[in-house]
């Protein structure tokens, strides 16, 4: 640790940097919940103010809730993201055990191979994708859109956990093949378990672009039925722009998933970012 | 451990059988990965060569390319969105990774109190999506609401206030500066990694000398979390040459006003989708995309070749 101290002043200062971005990092996403939960005069004369007795009012939610299939979109949005997450991890985990474990001609250059996704947005092959799902007769299926992110998932999936397999011991593997297992157990009874934390922070960072993404939802699945929660909002507040209680009650619905999993997940996620982020 | 699938000359091998395993294990991720992805880019390539000529997919060379970059009806979007698409990475660069870096710096210094929630706050936007960020500040900026012209004239800036998005002179720089709201979470966890990771006795050493502070921070700390503020360059161009979902929400598919914030993901939609009157193309929309791809290709060539082996590693 440094020895030397900060002065208070310095110290002063720093915290009011700090302090200062942090109001403008929070205060959009505060506002817009606060007012979600006020009448139509309160979120024009009193913008700033919290809720009270007099104004709080729920017009808003009962609106998008009657008028948006809000729960449709989130059962979508869950599904494609869990499916999505499941087979990134159990592909992407099998191939790094793969290229981390055993030798065989090829090796790096699969590895490299692997690698390109994470440099290149699979949203480019955007034309061909399409026509692939128009022919195979998936648009408007959310296995388009599984299909999609567990590709999109891979390489990162791929490439940090096969950095965290390396780590695992050899003798560990190689008592389990005296004892008999098969390779098969060896990674799914003996590395899996303990490559757990670095899945963990792998399904986290999968997780957030697959449930922001606008792109895929609006050109492979915009129907009515297979909308996911990014695409649902869009279009609904999209149409409710004048009706300010929806609009600001939609947004908040969109932001209290995403919230209450980030303050749930938030250490899994910085301490992923801070560990295995720069090599 | 050591032998290959199919390699004639190990002895080791001939006493093995065949290592199915292995194919099994990769060969799940390798048939997605290639199905959905590569292959699917590749064609996207190839289809930027063809085009519908009298009903028939036709190879054309490089006509389409001529066609988007010198043709009338496409050059001029095209150009004005490629322009729109370097401006919006280099606000990106001028404005994004230098706070990034800066709140990494305030946040990395030892024993902070609060820095745990500092941290956890400045990165919340990151986790939003682009259509939540992009209808808040829309709401927030405009000016039927008066959220901004409330707080400028506390400041006593009121009279600069205007519908920002709605001009085709600061809509541009307006939405850059939204979706650096948004993204500066990410350079500044990766300095913050990088800082964190200088061991203490190069600090302590520095300290010893007399080097504290400022000139701490600029001669010991910067030239060491230089590979990360390549990495995190690279990630924010490749991130900006593939934007569209920001601009769609808060400008929509024609990226108004009046085109001034259409940039190659949005022209990419239109041109592919169709928009409106605009009928979708597909031969053009590969070519964009091929373009979009041979960008991009370009500038991660550059850092992997370039700037990632030219700066200098400490090792520790």
């Amino acid at each position: 640790m440094s020895k030397a101290r900060m002065s208070p002043l310095r110290s002063g200062f720093v915290h009011l940097a700090l302090a200062a971005y942090t109001v403008i990092a929070l205060f959009p996403v505060v506002l817009t919940i606060m007012n979600s939960l006020k009448d139509k005069n309160a979120i024009f004369r009193t913008p700033l103010a919290l809720p009270t007795v007099e104004t709080f009012s729920l017009i808003g939610y009962t609106t998008v809730l009657k008028q948006g299939d809000f729960i449709g979109y989130f059962q979508n949005s869950l599904i494609v993201t869990v499916v999505s997450i499941f087979f990134a991890l159990l592909f992407g985990a099998m191939a790094a055990f793969a290229l981390s474990e055993y030798r065989f001609r090829g090796n790096t250059l699969l590895g490299l191979y692997l690698a390109i996704g994470i440099m290149i947005p699979i949203r480019l092959g955007t034309v061909a994708i399409l026509q692939g799902m128009v022919a195979a007769g998936l648009v408007n299926t959310l296995t388009a859109l599984i299909l999609v992110y567990t590709a999109q998932g891979l390489p990162l999936a791929i490439f940090i956990l096969s950095e965290f397999m390396r780590t695992v011991s050899d003798d560990l593997k190689n008592a389990g093949r005296i004892d008999g297992l098969s390779e098969y157990a060896i990674f799914f009874r003996l590395v899996l378990p303990l490559v757990r934390p670095a899945m963990a922070t792998v399904a986290v960072f999968t997780m957030i672009p697959i449930w922001n993404d606008l792109w895929f939802p609006l050109i492979l699945a915009p129907g009515e039925a297979t909308k996911t929660v990014t695409l649902g909002s869009q279009v609904f507040i999209g149409q409710f722009v004048t009706n300010w209680n929806a609009v600001l009650a939609a947004l908040s619905l969109a932001i209290f998933p995403v919230l209450i999993l980030y303050v749930i997940f938030s250490r899994q996620l910085i301490r992923g970012i801070t560990a295995g982020a720069v090599k | 451990m050591s032998s290959a699938i199919s390699s004639e000359d190990s002895i080791q091998i001939s006493a093995r059988p065949r290592r199915w395993h292995i194919l099994v294990f990769l060969l799940p991720a390798f048939i997605v990965y290639s199905a959905v992805m590569i292959l699917p880019l590749i064609e996207t390539l190839r289809l930027s060569l063809f085009n519908t000529v009298d009903g028939q997919s036709t190879f054309v060379g490089l006509a389409n390319f001529q066609v988007l970059f010198g043709d009338e009806r496409w050059a001029a979007d095209f150009w004005r969105a490629l322009k729109n698409n370097f401006i919006f990475f280099t606000i990106h660069m001028l404005v994004q990774n230098p706070l990034g870096i800066a709140l990494a710096a305030m946040l990395s210094i030892p024993k902070l109190r609060l820095a745990a929630f500092y941290r956890t706050a400045i990165f919340l936007p990151t986790v939003l999506s682009f259509v939540i960020v992009g209808f808040i500040w829309k709401l927030i900026l405009s000016p039927i609401w008066g959220i901004t012209p409330f707080f400028m004239d506390l400041v006593g800036l009121k009279a600069f206030f205007g519908p920002w998005l709605g001009k085709p002179g600061s809509a541009l720089i307006t939405v850059s500066l939204i979706s650096v709201w948004q993204n500066v979470g990410i350079p500044m966890m990766l300095i913050y990694a990088a800082l964190l990771n200088i061991p203490d006795e190069v600090i302590e050493a520095a300290e010893c000398d007399g080097i504290t502070g400022w000139s701490q921070f600029w001669k010991i700390k910067l030239p060491l979390i230089l590979p990360a503020i390549g990495m995190v360059s690279i990630l924010t161009f490749v991130g900006n040459f593939n934007a569209f979902d920001l601009i769609y929400t808060v400008q929509g598919a024609l990226a108004g006003p009046d085109g001034a914030t259409d940039i190659l993901g949005t022209l990419l939609y239109r041109t592919f989708f169709g928009f409106q009157l605009q009928l979708g193309d597909r031969s053009m929309g590969a070519t964009i995309a091929t373009v979009m791809f041979l960008i991009i290709l370009a500038g991660v060539s550059l850092y992997l070749f370039g700037i990632q082996r030219r700066v200098r590693r400490y090792q520790f």
